[in-house]
C-alpha cells in the first residue's frame, strides 16, 4: 500500500492510483501501429520480407530505416505546425476548419513578396508585382504572412466570440473565403521563384526543426501560462471561466489569431519547400490538423488534451500514411482509412471519458 | 462613514413578463450575516444575480460600501470586494484544485509578458493547501482535476475561494443543499470563521436549524417580493415557515403578497 497522507484536512491519498497520463496510452498505440505495419509487413506476400521500422539493405552503419523515418517526420512536420494551433482552438472548445485553405491563401501572397528578379538569367517568368517587390529581404514575406494570418484569425475569433456564430460555421465560412482569396490572387496561376534566403527557410529537414521549436513554444505556452490556464478553463466550463473574470470574448480572439498565424506559418515553410505557391495547396490539412490533434488525445468537447499528446497524434497519423504506402495500399484507401481512423480516434475519446466516470 | 455595506432600493428584475424581483429594499450593516429564505422560484437567486452583476437589472439602486454601483460582470463586482457562491458552481472540471481556488486571480512571474505572463504553480499549490487546512476541508490530492470529486468536496473548493480571498461581502446561494451531514458541518465552520473575522454575509439556505444556527437575521422573500425581516432572537422556526408560506407577512411590507 502507498497510501501517505498527502491530501489535506488529513485525508488518505494513495499516490499509486493516481491516473495515468494519457500521453502514454497514445505512445503505445505508437509502438503497437508500428509493429502492425512490421508484422504486415512480413507476412504480406508481395512484400518480400522488407522491413518497415529497420534496415534490411544490409548496410552496417545503421540498425533503422531512416530514409522511411526522415519522410515521416518531414510528411507531418508542417500539418503538424497547423496542428499545434488547431490544439489550442480544440482545447478552448472551438474548431477551426479555416486553416487548410488560409495556408493556400498565405502561401499565394507570401510568395508574391519573395520572388527573385532573375531566374537563371532572364526575367522572372512569373513576377506578380513590379519591379519593387523582387529580391525584398526574407522578414518581409515572413511578416505579411505572419500579419495576415492574424487578420483573418482575429475575424474568425471575433465572429466566434461576439456575434455567438458556432465555430464550425465561422470558420467554414472562413474556407471558402480563404480559397477564394488564394485563386483570385493570381488569376489561378501558380507563383514561382523565390528568392535563396526565402527558399533556405524550408529547405531539408528546416520543417522538422521549425515543428520541434513552436511545439516547445506551445507547450510552455499551455503548460505554464495564464493563456494556457484560461484556454483549458473556457474549454472546460466557458460560464465558470467568465464568472471567474476571466475576459472569455478577448482570449478566443487571442486563440483564434495564434492558430492562423500557425497555420500562416506552415504556409510560409510549405511554399519554401516547394518552391512554389498553389492556389489549390493545403486540400485537406485542416482535417488532417484535426485528426492529429484528436489522434492526439485532445478531446473535441474541450478542456483536454496537450501539445505532447498532439506531437504523438501527428507521428501516428505520420507512421500510418507512411505504413499504408509502404503495404502498396492504393491512395484512394488511403484516404478512406484514414477517416476511419479519425471516427475511431473520436470514438475512443468518448468512451475513455465514460469508463474514467465510472471508475471512482 | 455608516456602517451599512449594502443597501438595496427598489430592487427589481423581470424576465419578459416573469416577475421575479419585485421592489427589494434591503440593507445589510458590516459584520452583519443574514440569511434569505423562501419557497424556490420566490427570487432569491435572482436577487443575487442582481447585486453581483451576473445580469442587467430592470430596475433600482444598489448602494454597496457608500456608493451606488453598477456592475458589468461577476468580475466587476469581486473586485469590487463581493464573492459569490453561485448556485451552479463556477468550477471548471478539467482543472485542479488549486487551479479552481485561483482562476481568474492567477499568481504569476514575469507581469511583462501580458497575457503570456508565467503561473507561479508553487506559490498558488501552497496557498492552496494552506487555505483547505485552514477549512479542514478534506480533499484527497489538490493535484486531481476535480471532475470526480464529490458535490461536497466541489463545494468546498468553491466556498474556500471564497474564504480565501478576503472579501467585503460573501454571498453564498444554497450551499450545502447537495451535501452530506459532514461536509455540511465543514461549511458551517466556514461560515463561522467569517463571522469571526467580522466580514459579512448572505446565506441563502432552506435549512431552518442552520439558519438558525448561524445568521443574525432572516429576510423572508415570497413571490418576488420580501415579505419579512425578522431578528433571529425574535423568532422561530414556526414564525418564518409562517412567512414563507404565506401564513403570514409583516405590516410594513403588507402591500407586497
Ligand atoms: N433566466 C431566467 N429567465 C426566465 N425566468 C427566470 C430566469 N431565472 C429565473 N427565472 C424565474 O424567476 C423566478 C425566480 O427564480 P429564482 O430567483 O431562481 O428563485 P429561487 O432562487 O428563490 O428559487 C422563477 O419563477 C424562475 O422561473
Ligand atoms: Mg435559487
Amino acid at each position: 500500500m502507498a497510501e501517505t497522507t498527502h491530501g489535506t484536512g488529513g485525508l488518505k491519498y494513495d499516490s499509486s492510483r493516481r491516473s495515468w497520463p494519457n500521453e502514454f496510452n497514445i505512445f503505445i498505440a505508437l509502438v503497437i501501429i508500428v509493429a502492425i505495419f512490421e508484422v504486415l509487413g512480413q507476412l504480406l506476400p508481395y512484400m518480400n520480407g522488407q522491413s518497415f521500422l529497420f534496415d534490411t539493405n544490409d548496410r552496417f552503419d545503421s540498425i533503422f530505416n531512416e530514409a522511411r523515418l526522415r519522410i515521416i517526420i518531414l510528411q507531418v512536420a508542417i500539418i503538424g505546425i497547423i496542428s499545434l494551433g488547431v490544439t489550442q482552438v480544440i482545447i478552448s472548445g472551438g474548431i477551426d476548419l479555416s486553416s487548410g485553405p488560409l495556408v493556400a491563401a498565405t502561401a499565394m501572397i507570401v510568395m508574391s513578396f519573395a520572388q527573385t528578379e532573375l531566374v537563371n538569367g532572364n526575367p522572372n517568368p512569373k513576377a506578380v508585382f513590379g519591379d519593387w517587390a523582387f529580391d525584398l529581404p526574407v522578414i518581409v514575406p515572413i511578416i505579411v504572412g505572419l500579419i495576415f494570418g492574424a487578420f483573418i484569425g482575429a475575424i474568425n475569433g471575433i465572429l466566434i466570440a461576439f456575434t455567438r456564430i458556432p465555430p464550425f460555421i465561422a470558420t467554414l465560412g472562413m474556407f471558402l473565403i480563404c480559397r477564394g482569396i488564394a485563386q483570385w490572387w493570381t488569376r489561378g496561376q501558380p507563383v514561382s521563384f523565390p528568392t535563396e534566403s526565402y527558399a533556405a527557410l524550408g529547405a531539408g529537414m528546416m520543417p522538422v526543426v521549425w515543428f520541434i521549436m513552436l511545439a516547445v513554444v506551445c507547450h510552455v505556452l499551455l503548460r505554464y501560462t495564464v493563456y494556457g490556464k484560461h484556454t483549458y478553463a473556457i474549454g472546460s466550463n466557458e460560464d465558470a471561466a467568465r464568472m471567474s473574470g476571466i475576459n472569455v470574448r478577448r482570449h478566443k480572439v487571442l486563440i483564434y489569431m495564434i492558430a492562423s498565424m500557425l497555420a500562416a506559418f506552415a504556409a510560409i515553410i510549405l511554399s519554401s519547400k516547394n518552391l512554389t505557391a498553389q492556389s489549390g495547396m493545403g486540400l485537406f490539412y485542416e482535417l488532417y490538423a484535426i485528426a492529429m490533434a484528436v489522434i492526439g488525445g485532445v478531446s473535441l468537447t474541450g478542456g483536454r488534451g496537450s501539445i505532447i499528446g498532439t506531437v504523438l497524434g501527428a507521428m501516428v497519423f505520420g507512421v500510418i500514411q507512411s505504413g499504408f504506402t509502404y503495404i502498396k495500399l492504393d491512395a484512394y484507401f488511403q484516404i478512406m482509412a484514414m477517416g476511419a481512423i479519425i471516427i475511431s480516434a473520436v470514438v475512443l475519446d468518448k468512451w475513455r471519458q465514460q469508463r474514467a466516470a465510472t471508475r471512482i | 462613514m455608516s456602517d451599512i455595506i449594502l443597501e438595496t432600493r427598489d430592487l427589481t428584475k423581470y424576465y419578459g413578463g416573469v416577475h421575479a424581483l419585485e421592489g427589494a429594499d434591503f440593507t445589510l450593516r458590516k459584520g452583519e450575516h443574514v440569511a434569505i429564505m423562501g419557497d424556490n422560484g420566490a427570487g432569491k437567486s435572482t436577487f443575487v444575480r442582481q447585486i453581483t452583476g451576473v445580469e442587467p437589472r430592470t430596475r433600482g439602486e444598489i448602494i454597496f460600501d457608500g456608493k451606488p454601483v453598477h456592475f458589468d460582470g461577476p468580475l466587476d463586482a469581486r473586485q469590487a470586494g463581493i464573492e459569490a457562491v453561485f448556485q451552479t458552481l463556477a468550477l471548471a472540471d478539467d482543472l485542479d484544485v488549486s487551479d479552481n481556488l485561483f482562476l481568474g486571480r492567477e499568481k504569476t512571474w514575469a507581469n511583462w509578458l501580458g497575457p503570456f505572463r508565467f503561473l507561479d504553480y508553487k506559490a498558488m499549490r501552497a496557498d492552496t493547501i494552506a487555505a483547505l487546512e485552514k477549512t479542514a476541508v478534506k480533499i484527497p490530492n489538490i493535484r486531481n482535476t476535480i471532475q470526480y470529486m464529490s458535490g461536497g468536496q466541489r463545494q468546498c473548493v468553491a466556498i474556500a475561494r471564497t474564504a480565501t480571498f478576503h472579501s467585503k461581502l460573501t454571498i453564498m446561494d444554497e450551499p450545502t443543499a447537495a451535501l452530506g451531514v459532514q461536509e455540511t458541518a465543514q461549511v458551517e465552520n466556514i461560515i463561522r470563521t467569517l463571522k469571526e473575522q467580522g466580514e459579512p454575509l448572505i446565506l441563502i439556505s432552506h435549512n431552518m436549524r442552520q439558519v438558525m444556527d448561524l445568521v443574525d437575521r432572516i429576510i423572508v422573500f415570497r413571490r418576488g417580493r420580501i415579505v419579512a425581516n425578522l431578528n433571529k432572537d425574535d423568532t422561530d422556526g414556526q414564525d418564518v415557515v409562517a412567512y414563507i408560506t404565506g401564513a403570514k407577512t409583516q405590516p410594513e411590507y403588507a402591500g407586497a403578497a
